[in-house]
This record gives structure tokens, C-alpha cells and sequence, in this order.
């Protein structure tokens, strides 16, 4: 047995029938090819599949797609605006904030909710935010600094901030 | 990992999920499903029927009224940890709710469904006692409440009947309250190996009242009243705090102390007293929530 449901990923509307039991997660990469939240541990603890439920960072393997009907769903594809990099995506560019990537999208839709939430986060509050985004690479010390220059530049550019999910 | 097949319905008030629950005794109530879900995608749960409560508006948000605070049982951690209403009247809950998971986490997961599941590492039971919480729990026959002394009963087991609902928490409103809770974390989950909650209020330097609970110590959440009785009337500086501490395993049977390859009993037993030290001097400061390692 199959629902319908509606949801708008990126600003753009789907809808689909799938099965109560499908993720989240699987929905958007398998079913809508939205391929950047990537699945990690499935089991709620790495963050890689961390993309905004309704504007809130939320682990897309531990909701059913079901439980996401009628709700806007942002992933990391829904940062860039006309083709330029939203800030986040400067910072961990410009601060090398990666190594392999796997973790990076989660990571990085992570610290956007931090930054609508906190525009001016301290080193230990990015920290507290990022811990359920696991990084095998890096040891977070390219993390932080990424974080900490997309605030400056967000605080810097104000109207670059309204940038992702539309 | 996908969880089994199941049937899935939605109700959209608190009466159409109730009438759910009456002709399927047998299914499994979800709310934020940050318990549920991992349970069933690892294959320890396999429920026919999965009750999806979580479009139900009646049972989301915070009120305040009367000098009672009513938090719906689907409002998830976040919004706790972030209200102002919770921040002044029911500190203990908020300083708890921040301590659970991870922000991903903490905007799913929700209250309710944490005390319901009832898991004996889980850390809100313990604020749910020191805070003196009542459960409202709505079935076929109409509303009842349960303080939170009768609410746990054991591993994943509380006084919810199958065909009833978590609806709501209430709370006495504290503003006068300090509350803290302080845990060791397991090192790998990040739920409590042993965690203590305190709501204290303090007055002309005496303990005025005060309510002091442990999480992951027993197979449910417990109330420390042998700290609390050492704690009442007090000035609760260094000494009378890390003297009624030593009192914190006094009332447990510590043959029933949980012990697992996390952590033996009697190391249990060791980090509660070290806890509760810490959640009360904490609470008697004002300075909240308290986490040792990696969290």
C-alpha cells in the first residue's frame, strides 16, 4: 500500500506515492534525485543526511517521507543561488573545511540553521552545534574556521543570507 | 536498513487516535520517531500498524496559566530548550531538554514520546520527578493523570494503557526554581550512563524545596529522596551538598542497578553520587546543565 504526498524540495513541488515505509532520505536521492544528503550511518548518528525539515536541520534517515507530507524540504542542491555559492559553501571552500566530502553536505546544512539561528556564533557554540555531524577527515579545525567565515561574510552581506530553499 | 512493511494512519485529533488505538491494541504510537524509527530499521521492532500522531495540533506548544505549565507531548526538545516559559518556570526540564542528542535530534524528538518510550538511559524522566510533573494521559473512557512518581515502572514500561495517549505534561510553575542536571554520557550513544536532575528553590540561604532524580542508575527513572531529606532545610554550600550526595544510592536495591558493558553497577552507583554532587551544586549556583566527556 502506497500514500500520496506532497513535498517541495528546493522550492520546487513534488508529488509522489510511496510506501509508509520509505525514508526521507531515500526518497530525495532514490525517487527525486536529489543526491546530496548522503547516506551515512542510517542509524541518527553521523549527520551526512542532514538536510531542513520546514526550515529546521533534521537527520533524513530517522523521518519517514510520510511524516515530511506537505513540509518545505531543503538540501544542500537548495544553497546556491544564480549559480553563486551561498556563503557556507565559500567558507568551506576558501577554508578547506573538507577532505573527502561525504560528510560535508550535512555538515554544511548543519551550520546554516546555526547561522539563521546565531549569526555570530563563538567557536564553542559552532562546536555544540556540529555534534551530531561526524567528520572522519578533517578533525573540525577546517569546520569551525569555514563556519566562522561564513558568519563574517553573512554578517558582511546581509541580503546573501536569504540565499537558500527559494 | 529499512524498517518492515507496515500500515500507517494519520489522525488528526486526539479522539481519532484514541479510536485507533482501541480497535488496534497491538500498534505502535508515532510521534517524532526518534526512538521508534531506529527500533524498527534495526530490525528489533516490527509493528503491523504504525499510528502517526504527529499532525495532531492539539497536542503541540507551551502554555502558561494559572501557575501551571502545560507542554503538549509532541513538542520536541528544541522548543523546550528555547522557550522562555520553560527557561523561568520549569528550569530543571529545559537545562535536561538541551542536554539530549544532538540539535538534528532535538528538532524531531519530543517530549512526549521520550517519556512514554520510558527508555532507562533516556535523560527527561529524571527532570519529569525533580520538576514534580503529571502526565495527562487521554483513552476511551476520557482524561487521567498520573504524577510522575507513578508514571515509570520499569524498562520501557509506564502507566500508559494501550489504548491510551501521552497527551500533555503539566508542571508546577518555579520562577523561583534552580534547576540543573548533570550526566555522563556513553561515549558512543551520548545517552545517559547515569544522570541526575535537581530543581531547588532557595530561600534566606535554606532549601526550600527540592526535587533530585536519577536516570540510568534503576531500569526507570528514580527519585533520590534520601538526598532530597538530606538537602531540605539546609544551606546548601559545599559540605552539606557533597555530604547529602553520599546518601544518593541509599534507597536502590543494588542488585537491581542496571550493569552492562558500559558500566558495571557499582561504577554506576560511584558516578551517581559524583553526579548528584555536581546537578546540585550546579542548581544551588544557577549555572544549569553540566556534561563530562564527549556528549
Amino acid at each position: 500500500m502506497t500514500r500520496d504526498i506532497s513535498l517541495t524540495v528546493n522550492g520546487t513541488e513534488h508529488e509522489l506515492s510511496v510506501e509508509p515505509r520509505a525514508l526521507l532520505i531515500s526518497v530525495l536521492r532514490d525517487e527525486l534525485d536529489y543526491t546530496g544528503p548522503n547516506v551515512g550511518c542510517e542509524s541518527s548518528m553521523c549527520g551526512a543526511c542532514t538536510v531542513h525539515l520546514d526550515g529546521e536541520a533534521v537527520k533524513s534517515c530517522t523521518v519517514l517521507a510520510v511524516q515530511a507530507d506537505g513540509c518545505d524540504v531543503t538540501t544542500v542542491e537548495g544553497l546556491a543561488t544564480d549559480g553563486e555559492f551561498h556563503p557556507i559553501q565559500q567558507g568551506f571552500q576558501e577554508e578547506h573545511g573538507l577532505q573527502c566530502g561525504y560528510c560535508t553536505p550535512g555538515m554544511m546544512m548543519t551550520a546554516t540553521e546555526l547561522l539563521d539561528r546565531n549569526p555570530d556564533p563563538s567557536e564553542e557554540e559552532i562546536r555544540e552545534a556540529l555534534e551530531g555531524n561526524l567528520c572522519r577527515c578533517t578533525g573540525y579545525q577546517n569546520i569551525v574556521r569555514a563556519v566562522e567565515n561564513a558568519a563574517e561574510k553573512m554578517q558582511q552581506e546581509p541580503a546573501v543570507a536569504d540565499g537558500g530553499g527559494d | 536498513m529499512f524498517p518492515d512493511e507496515f500500515e500507517y494512519e494519520r489522525p488528526e485529533t486526539v479522539d481519532e487516535a484514541v479510536d485507533l488505538l482501541v480497535d488496534h491494541p497491538e500498534a505502535e504510537i508515532l510521534a517524532g520517531g526518534h526512538s521508534l524509527l531506529p527500533t524498527m530499521k534495526s530490525g528489533l521492532a516490527s509493528p503491523d500498524l504504525l499510528v502517526d500522531i504527529g499532525h495532531i495540533d492539539a497536542m503541540q506548544g507551551i502554555d502558561h496559566a494559572d501557575g501551571t505549565v502545560s507542554v503538549g507531548a509532541l513538542t520536541n526538545y528544541a522548543t523546550v530548550d528555547d522557550s522562555p516559559v520553560m527557561r523561568e518556570n520549569v528550569t530543571v526540564f529545559a537545562e535536561t531538554a538541551h542536554a539530549v542528542g544532538d540539535v538534528q535530534v532535538r528538532n524531531r524528538g519530543t517530549v512526549g514520546g521520550n517519556l512514554a518510550h520510558a527508555d532507562p538511559a533516556s535523560d527527561l524522566p529524571a527532570a519529569a520527578l525533580a520538576a514534580d510533573a503529571t502526565m495527562v494521559l487521554q483513552g476511551p473512557d476520557g482524561e487521567r493523570r498520573v504524577d510522575a512518581d507513578d508514571f515509570f515502572l520499569g524498562m520501557y514500561a509506564t502507566d500508559v494503557a494501550e489504548d491510551e495517549l501521552l497527551t500533555r505534561i503539566e508542571f508546577p510553575a518555579r520562577p523561583e526554581a534552580t534547576g540543573a542536571y548533570a550526566k555522563k554520557p556513553s561515549p558512543s550513544s551520548g545517552y545517559a550512563m547515569v544522570g541526575v536532575a535537581v530543581s531547588m528553590t532557595v530561600d534566606a540561604g535554606r532549601v526550600e524545596d527540592v526535587g533530585v532524580a536519577a536516570n540510568g542508575i534503576m531500569d526507570h527513572g528514580v527519585r533520590l529522596d534520601p538526598v532530597e531529606d538530606a538537602l531540605a532545610g539546609t544551606n546548601p554550600d559545599g559540605e552539606t551538598v557533597a555530604t547529602a550526595a553520599t546518601n544518593a544510592a541509599n534507597d536502590l536495591d543494588e542488585m537491581m542497578m542496571m550493569d552492562d558493558l558500559q558500566a558495571s553497577a557499582e561504577f554506576r552507583a560511584q558516578l551517581l553520587e559524583t553526579y548528584a554532587e555536581r546537578a546540585i551544586t550546579d542548581a544551588a549556583t544557577g549555572t544549569g546543565v553540566v556534561a563530562a566527556g564527549p556528549s
